[in-house]
């Protein structure tokens, strides 16, 4: 079936089989392979990306579901202005270590701070239990989400 | 902690230096195994045995070769005429490759599907009949070993019963007579329960074999790509030239990428015969119930106590599920690995342990899930069974244990069963938690709150660890030496790249080995490649696991900078118009002694090593450092756990964890302590939650991310990390290492504090994961 995904703001017109998954058309039809699998049940968020601004599991969404949607994945986050805060606020607080979990953490850490601009330890806690990470102990990764969003908070009262 | 004595921007040893790894990983370009695509990739699945036990009367792969897409299903019968049916595991044993004969566990593998897409091939494999002929399962290891247990090995040659393997370490004689002085023996029976490493990246492959020339190139999650190639070479007969494994980013490995896998070889053998790439990636259900599981010991210790609480000796009986084949990735020396570690942090002069392993219809694996060889367990046993004697003789358990420490005069310091620790403060270490977490008040809460009918209960773990292997004359992996390397080279420019043995799995080698040589020679850790997991690209090392590397692979990097040190003073001397012996280097800057202003620096070096140099020296700056430790580090640890019980329901929560770890010399203070939240984690994962069980029919229950618990930040604890700092005095730059410390220690420390909360109850043990049904109904029992 035809579909039509907007991926990272570019337009992706595809003949796809129905019963393929999001994550499968990003990582090889589109070739985007930032957006990992990890256990394929909607359990450890390594798929995580944006549908429309919303963190869904793209291993368990259809890619013909997202047609005519805006989908932004882990290549998407940096922008001409460079890394998006959430990225760098991940190195600097050493929010990751081997990495496989970090794309789906980082997108459900942007979605969380666009919509709290100064989330507790408790909210930020919240919005990633649906992401699974076996290296930092995870209180990197909630440092790292606050740290991003204090910094996006001090640049918009800034400007 | 010891200052750095680098400038920040050299960024040696001390710095916590941002990790270079990072810049690819956060924006979507690390390089994973499933991420690498070449021409022609064929895709393989597996076929997996949905019974524990069963013969195999015939397969017909008719239907699923007709498929279009298909090329070939491939079954046992095919290997066999290649001679690849079956496999060495690392424990000298064999496993079944693709079964021919019977299935002996629940998801092992009977046929694989190559097709043009994954998705053909994992539809093919409902088209694959297999004709099983049921038999009965044996699902504990004490089944197993009952007089007229069905044999479960009836393959292998001279096996008549289901024992894996006996082992047994300690002087006998000695620890009965130590029994025979005490005042009492205390007991402790516990099972460590199976459990699984499960990195979030699943195991796979992606083997290309050119079928003209025979070279064969095997990405791999492999957390020991050099081995792996003798491996291959050995099992396959493949020549060893013409094999390159190549170990790209690692999703995690925590032991689960140390064995070879039958999926591994099956896609290798299928590359070889067709002609193409093959890719196989694990689905997650595949990861948990056919790879690598780990623990699974049923232990009895007894300690020999006297009345004041003083131990004489330690005696352990212990029985392990090994699954339906023996397939430890551990030393060769040691059945039941480094288990012997288990007399822990205390002084006293006799153990015996007897150990033996058995087979079961599981999978196999027992590896070494974030720990050196079966020390998990070992410091599981002896800490809970310190607290429990504690109990039993009347005293508290924190100085039950400063009673019993090894000395920080008394080391090296030689255990009952052979270990040589090479240094430690036990004493300081655990006074320095208690200070912190403010023990006596604590008790004396503990108390208030008893008579209130609430429940706290706190918990201490003292754990030393064992980890580098290690030494030639001790420690060989399926006869390879457990030596490790490094090969530094200096451009004309001053820049390096450094070459490792050792691979990341997400501890940050890329820029820890870096601040190594930073520290040695000045040159700035950001100007330093470290290079690692491709096997034609960098010298022969056993691999990271166990914390081996910053014990071998670290001590490999100093000791080959150190060489380049020792060249480049020479050229310094040279360009200073001085003598050798009177050049002296500090961060990067070789000055005369006495005449601070004439010097030269490393950058200036480097070009004159290539440009200009002294009569009859060879051109170049660069070396290879193969590194045979003296013997092995001994990190330490203590933690202490503070829990709040719920006695109507069972439900205990994390109050308090305040984790004092001493790996020595700390090379990355951030990533030291990134690594010390993650161990902890997993610790408490096991202690409440991670369980791989199975029902009696042999089904594995935690075949998922919903059944199989891991712990999200929701559940994690909030940690309280502090640090001591006494160096390994035979390690180049006295590191310890410290990967997995934290896994090791704190399950005792998490399970300890529950017990402490019932102890008043008489409540002496609950199996791990402590769930709260098992937690209610012994409050149950006791009341």
């Amino acid at each position: 079936m035809e579909i039509n995904i907007t991926i990272n703001g570019s337009d992706h017109a595809s003949d796809v089989e129905p019963r393929t998954l999001l994550v499968d058309h990003i990582r090889r039809t589109v070739g985007l392979t930032g957006t990992h699998v990890g256990c394929d049940t909607t359990s450890c968020g390594a798929c995580t990306v944006l549908m429309d601004g919303n963190p869904v599991k793209a291993c368990t969404v259809l890619a013909a579901q997202a047609d005519g949607t805006e989908v932004t994945t882990v290549e998407g986050l940096k922008t001409a202005d460079g890394l998006h805060p959430i990225q760098s606020a991940f190195t600097d607080d050493h929010g990751l270590q081997c990495g496989f979990c970090t794309p789906g953490m980082m997108l459900v850490g942007a979605s969380l701070i666009a919509e709290n601009a100064d989330p507790s330890d408790d909210e930020v806690r919240w919005a990633i239990s649906g992401n699974l990470c076996r290296c930092t102990g995870y209180i990197n990764i909630v440092k790292a989400i606050q740290t991003a969003a204090a910094r996006v908070a001090e640049s918009s009262n800034g400007s | 902690m010891a200052a750095p004595t680098t400038p920040a921007e050299i960024g040696g040893i001390g710095h916590s230096v941002q990790r270079k790894e990072d810049a690819r990983l956060i924006e979507g370009q690390g390089n994973f195994l499933d991420d690498i695509d070449l021409p022609g990739t064929l895709h393989m699945a597996i076929l997996r045995s949905p019974l524990a036990h069963a013969r195999i009367n015939g397969i017909d792969s008719s239907a699923a070769t007709a498929i279009d897409g298909v090329l070939a299903v491939v079954t046992g019968d095919l290997m066999d005429q290649h001679g690849l049916a079956w496999m060495p595991t690392l424990s000298g044993d064999t496993q079944a490759v693709l079964a021919t004969d019977k299935v002996r566990y629940q998801g092992q593998e009977v046929a694989a599907v190559i097709a043009t897409d994954p998705y053909i091939a994992t539809d093919a494999l409902e088209h694959i009949e297999v004709d099983y002929e049921e038999l009965p399962p044996i699902t504990t290891p004490q089944q197993s070993l009952e007089e007229g247990a069905a044999l479960i090995r009836d393959e292998k040659e001279g096996q008549t019963d289901n024992l894996a393997y006996t082992w047994e370490t300690g002087d006998q004689g000695a620890t009965e007579e130590a029994f025979a002085q005490a005042d009492r023996v205390v007991t402790l029976e516990t099972h460590y329960p199976r459990s699984h490493p499960a990195p979030l990246e699943t195991c796979g492959i992606l083997a290309d074999v050119n079928s003209v020339t025979g070279q064969a190139t095997i990405y791999m999650t492999s957390q020991a790509p050099h081995a792996h190639r003798t491996l291959f070479a050995m099992v396959a007969g493949l020549p060893e030239q013409n094999i390159r494994i190549v170990s790209p980013d690692i999703g995690g490995g925590f032991g689960n990428k140390v064995p070879i896998y039958p999926g591994y070889v099956v896609a290798t053998a299928a590359s070889l015969l067709i002609g193409q790439p093959v890719k196989w990636v694990e689905s997650r259900t595949e990861n948990l119930i056919s790879t690598g599981f780990a623990r699974d010991y049923y232990m009895k210790g007894e300690l020999a106590v006297t009345d004041e609480g003083r131990i004489l000796g330690l005696r352990v009986d212990m029985l392990s599920d090994q699954g339906a084949f023996y397939s430890d990735a551990q030393p060769t020396q040691f059945r039941a690995g480094l288990f012997h570690v288990v007399t822990g942090s205390y002084d006293f002069p006799a153990a015996h342990i007897n150990c033996k392993g058995a087979f079961t219809n599981k999978a196999p694996g027992g590896v070494a899930y974030r720990c050196s060889f079966r020390i998990t367990e070992a410091s599981y046993l002896i800490e809970r069974l310190v607290q429990t004697a504690a109990y039993e003789v009347g005293i508290d358990p924190a100085e039950m244990r400063l009673k019993n420490f090894i000395q920080p005069e008394q080391f090296p310091y030689e255990t009952a069963t052979g270990f040589v620790y090479d240094s430690g403060d036990y004493p300081t270490a655990l006074r320095t938690a208690m200070d912190e977490v403010g023990y006596e008040d604590l008790r004396r809460e503990q108390a208030e709150a008893r008579a209130e009918g609430q429940l706290i209960g706190i918990g201490i773990a003292h754990f030393t660890e064992a980890v580098g292997a290690g030494p030639s004359r001790t420690y060989d992996i399926a006869g390879l030496k457990m030596i490790d390397s490094a090969e530094l080279r200096v451009h004309p420019t001053g820049k390096a790249i450094l070459k490792l043995g050792v691979k990341t799995q997400g501890q940050g080698h890329e820029t820890t080995f870096a601040q190594i040589v930073a520290e040695v020679l000045g040159i700035p850790a950001n100007d330093i490649k470290v290079e690692h997991g491709d096997t034609d690209h960098t010298p022969y090392g056993l691999g990271t696991y166990a914390s081996r590397s910053t014990p071998v692979g670290g001590a490999a990097t100093a000791v080959v900078a150190r060489k380049l040190a020792e060249k480049s003073k020479k050229i310094a001397a040279h360009l200073l118009e001085a003598a050798d012996e009177d050049i002296e280097l500090a961060s990067g800057v070789f000055s005369v002694a006495g005449s601070p202003d004439r010097s030269v620096t490393i950058q200036d070096v480097a070009l004159a090593a290539y440009t200009n140099l002294p009569e009859g020296m060879e051109y170049g700056l660069e070396d290879v450092t193969y590194y045979d430790p003296p013997n092995l580090t001994y990190p330490y640890g203590s933690y202490i756990v503070v829990v709040e019980v719920d006695p109507d329901t069972g439900v205990w929560e994390v109050q308090r964890m305040v984790a004092l770890d001493d790996c020595g010399v700390r090379i990355n203070p951030m990533i030291v302590e990134g690594q010390i939240c993650g161990g902890l984690t997993e610790g408490f994962a096991m202690s409440a939650m991670q369980w791989i069980t199975f029902d009696d029919d042999g089904n594995c229950i935690g075949a998922n991310f919903m059944d199989y618990l891991v712990p999200t930040a929701w559940e994690t604890p909030r940690f309280e990390l502090l640090a001591t700092e006494v160096p390994s005095p035979h390690h180049p730059i006295g590191a310890k290492g410290v990967g997995e410390s934290a896994t090791v220690g704190s399950p005792a420390a998490f399970v300890n504090a529950v017990i402490d909360a019932l102890a008043h109850l008489g409540v002496r043990n609950i199996d791990m994961p402590v769930l709260p049904d098992r937690v209610w109904a012994a409050i149950d029992a006791a009341s």
